[in-house]
């Protein structure tokens, strides 16, 4: 681990770093033969994140030739595994650079695993999809980009793998990376998720481009596959979504405090803010936001506080608060796609316990429509889920819950379902459409199908909501603005130097945060007359020479795209 | 789409509405305390498993901060092998009277007054005594159905798989081949009677971020971690380093072994035969994470019961043990 302490670094300047660090999860699928293992153990080798006496233990084992390493085995955990070569669970790996922390989710990639590999998609952010260059693209690589897309993994990078294998050609790769393409569109228009892929060629087993940039393939300029986690976005997105609060427990010391102990699902809260109370529909505002810490002023995804409300409602475990401008479906009857996990096939009329966010409620499936064939996208009749099947089904419950569906939020929109017989876990599911109930609330009026939601926005607009701030001469600015909008951005523009926005400080955040949540792109403009132009969004800001005007526009599209604010490239005007 | 090379991190602090980041170790922290949240709204009878050491401080730590300003819905279990270091008992009565914490202590006192050791016994019988056996019986005995663990993935390979619910069958044991399947933060807790879920709220810290959080939020933890002149006996070994081992136990000695200052800390805190120190200056936390910084040893190398087979940590998980 020495390489992470730079020698002109002290402590002190290397604990300041590491609180700016972020967290990046992302799962990985693979099997026995494509070198996932050996690809992992590479990355956690070359960012000197194992242990002497780790790679000691491992050292003249394994099936690769005299003097290498064989880095299947720093991950390959179980007796099981070790004695038959393959990897049968999922499981977690952690290792960490300069600029960022790493989980991975690391699942076999057998269609006897897919399960496992819906485990390890359900908490990334990305999904690293393996393929061997000397094999081309395989069931396992569909079945899973098939996964990631299902479980709504925004970012996907294939590695196509040992092209030490191969002579290190180009024209392979990009037969591949055709191929490959044309697959995610295919599963994308099936799943209603797209993706955002990157290719990278790499040698797992020499370490071409995996952690550093490779000389062996000089026709490939992009970065390297570690350069492209650490630039991934991570999951800001849920920041910006309509506040979401399952309460997970009421917390009464005494007599003079009761607080609602949760995670932040999404969004953000302040004190002040109002929200109503699911599924009864009552509202309140916040009044205190706790921790151990001291009240906060703002709390947002996913913070674990306790909420102090205004008033006195009752409210229990697996009631959700939601911010009352954008408010959640109350339904008995859901839509969602199954991923089935357990040996006794899904039977229709069977007890199941459906647990969603913090509650568990009794649920019946009540029709099969129909399940997908991975290895061809086709939509088969069928009366039954086996383990390892995919399907979508109707689902009647037996009390209302408040929901989003999972392609606006991945928390809210999630479920599992738990034999009421054996407790086993035997689905994951995803909602895909719910029909909402009348609640009691008297404030609380749902139409048939709920109101517009920033998923159905986003899907029309081809973005989700945010704010770009940029600066320049004003006829760049123009320029900027005139190119979004021919790409079809649905965006405000607002100047920054308004006298209004000067008069009200904090009145400027208001109205962006506003059009934000409502998906608009707030594009916040200063016309100076310098030679620069500066952009900023989300964390992410460029400066660029403002008398290269065309390079300048594509520049800032760019940034857009990489802050992963656009569904596609081709919505980015790319 | 690779990105664009003129992409980059902020030169300048963000602008004040730019969408705030959360650091690593909050968003491990938001996680623990969901999980502390749900086991303890989910289970009739949870406990959590104190061990004294700085994982298990930064576990008790989270549990103020999940139930604030309510008192931690549940006791605090020590397993003592009666092999633990004198400093570590003090520090854990101190502990659990701050916190206002109920503590139980276990020992499997039978076996303890048999003389059992891991030297008379191997490791592997000692443990499974004092430590497995010790803990199933307390389990059993309180009627506990859930019981929080300060084990971390990074810490073994077997570890690695473990899920943030273990389930465990009625005479307490893991099987690693049929393991619940854990989607999203949407944790399974129904058990039959019998059943039981052992609970890792720190499944995905690493030891730095353990110490990190340490340092950050001033968590209190046993003395022996911090570098002192401590008697110890030197034992060569077949790596070429030296062994040090805490002057504790009478039996630890060999023949003509005697104790020698040396200034040393411990990495990790097991039981005093078993845990083997390491030379070091290390004083303060910073200190302990700069020295972590330019380990080239995982903390678990100076243990004795990872090793005795292979797969060891998982044949002894397999049969109960945390």
């Amino acid at each position: 681990m020495a390489a992470l302490l730079a020698p002109s670094l002290s402590v002190g300047e290397f604990l300041a770093e590491e609180r700016e660090k972020d967290l990046l999860r992302f799962s990985t699928a693979g099997s026995v033969d494509d070198g996932k293992s050996t690809l992992i153990g590479r990355l956690l080798y070359d960012t000197q994140s194992v242990y002497e006496d780790q790679v000691r233990s491992i050292e003249g084992k394994g099936t690769t030739a005299p003097g290498q390493i064989d880095f299947a085995l720093l991950t390959d955990g179980l007796r099981a595994e070790r004695e038959q070569g393959i990897t049968i669970d999922v499981a977690y790996r952690y290792f960490s650079t300069p600029r960022r922390k790493f989980i991975i989710a690391d699942t076999p990639g057998h269609e006897q695993y897919t399960r496992n590999m819906a485990t390890g998609a359900s908490t990334a952010d990305a999904a690293v999809v393996l393929i061997d260059a000397s094999k081309g693209v395989l069931i396992q690589s569909r079945r899973h980009a098939y996964i990631a897309s299902l479980l709504r993994v925004r970012h996907v990078i294939v590695a196509v793998n040992k092209m030490d294998l191969i002579g290190y050609g180009e024209a392979v790769f990009r037969a591949i990376e055709l191929d490959f393409t044309s697959v995610l569109n295919q599963i994308a228009a099936d799943t209603g998720t797209p993706v955002e892929v990157r290719f990278v060629p790499v040698s797992a087993l020499v370490g071409d481009n995996i952690v550093h940039r490779s000389n062996a393939m000089r026709w490939y300029t992009g970065p390297s596959l570690l350069a492209l986690l650490e630039s991934l976005p991570s999951a800001l997105e849920t920041r910006t979504a309509p506040f979401r609060f399952p309460v997970q427990r009421v917390l009464r010391p005494d007599h003079t405090f009761r607080g609602f102990a949760g995670q932040v699902a999404s969004g953000t809260v302040r004190p002040g803010d109002k929200i109503t109370v699911l599924p009864s529909g009552r509202s309140a505002e916040v009044a205190r936001i706790v921790t151990f810490d001291g009240d906060l002023d703002e709390a947002l995804a996913p913070q674990s506080v306790t909420l102090v409300l205004d008033r006195e409602l009752d409210i229990s475990r697996g009631d959700l608060l939601v911010s009352s401008r954008a408010q959640a479906v109350v339904a008995k009857r859901i839509q969602a796609a199954l991923v089935w996990m357990d040996s006794r096939p899904l039977q229709r009329n069977r007890r199941y316990l459906l647990k969603h966010t913090s509650q568990t409620v009794p649920a019946f499936v009540s029709a099969i429509k129909h399940r997908t064939n991975i290895g061809t996208l086709a939509h088969e009749a069928a009366d039954m889920l086996e383990m390892n099947g995919i399907g979508v089904v109707s689902i009647d419950l037996l009390r209302p819950i408040a929901l989003d569906l999972y392609r606006e939020n991945r928390s809210t929109g999630a479920f599992i379902l738990i034999d009421a017989e054996t407790n086993s876990t035997v689905a994951a599911g995803m909602i895909t459409a719910a029909k909402a109930v009348a609640a009691a609330g008297d404030h609380f009026h749902a139409d048939a199908w709920g109101p517009v939601t920033a998923g159905e926005r986003e899907a029309r607009w081809g973005h989700r909501g945010a704010i770009l701030e940029v600066s320049g001469p004003v006829e760049l600015l123009d320029s900027i603005e005139r190119s979004l909008f021919s790409a079809g951005v649905v965006s405000v523009r607002i100047e920054a130097d308004d006298e209004t926005f000067l008069l009200h400080p904090g009145l400027l955040e208001i109205v962006t945060r506003s059009q934000l949540q409502s998906g608009l792109l707030a594009l916040v403009v200063k016309a100076n007359e310098g030679g620069a132009l500066l952009a900023r969004t989300e964390g992410q800001e460029i400066t660029l020479d403002a008398n290269d005007p065309i390079r300048a526009v594509s520049a800032v599209h760019q940034l857009l795209h990489s802050a992963g604010i656009f569904i596609s490239s081709e919505r980015a005007g790319l | 789409m690779p990105v664009a090379e003129s992409v980059s991190p902020p030169s300048t602090p963000a602008s004040a509405f730019a969408p705030q980041r959360l650091s690593h170790l909050r968003l491990l922290e938001a996680e623990s305390i969901h999980i502390l949240r749900e086991v303890a709204s989910e289970f009739e009878r949870p406990v959590m498993l104190y061990s004294i050491g700085k994982d298990s401080s930064v576990m008790l730590r989270l549990a103020q901060k999940a139930f604030y300003p309510a008192p931690i819905p549940f006791p605090l279990l020590h397993v003592d092998t009666g092999f633990k270091f004198a400093e570590m008992l003090t520090f854990r009565d101190e502990m659990a009277r701050l916190v206002g914490a109920e503590l139980l202590v276990w020992r499997n006192e039978a076996a303890i007054a048999a003389g059992t050791n891991p030297i008379v016994l191997d490791t592997k019988r000692c443990c499974g005594l004092l430590k497995t056996q010790a803990l199933l019986d307390a389990l059993r005995h309180y009627n506990f159905d859930a019981a929080f663990g300060g084990a971390r993935r990074d810490e073994e390979k077997s570890r690695a798989k473990e899920r943030i619910y273990s389930f465990r069958d009625s005479a307490g044991q893991w099987d690693p081949k049929n393991q619940r399947p854990e989607l999203w933060n949407l944790y399974n807790a129904r058990i039959h009677p019998g059943e039981s879920i052992r609970v890792f709220p720190l499944s995905n810290w690493t030891e730095m971020d353990v110490w990190q959080y340490i340092h950050e939020e001033n968590i209190p933890v046993v003395d022996l971690y911090f570098a002192k002149e401590r008697p110890m006996y030197v034992r060569p070994m077949s790596t070429g380093q030296d062994a040090l081992l805490p002057v504790e136990q009478a039996f630890v000695a060999r023949k003509g072994e005697q104790p020698q200052m040396i200034k040393s800390r411990l990495r990790s805190l097991g039981c005093s035969p078993c845990t083997g120190a390491i030379r070091s200056d290390a004083d303060t936390i910073p200190a302990i994470i700069a020295e972590l910084l330019s380990f080239r040893s995982s903390e678990r190398a100076n243990r004795a019961i990872d090793h005795d087979q292979e797969g060891s940590m998982e044949l002894k998980k397999r049969e109960g043990y945390f």
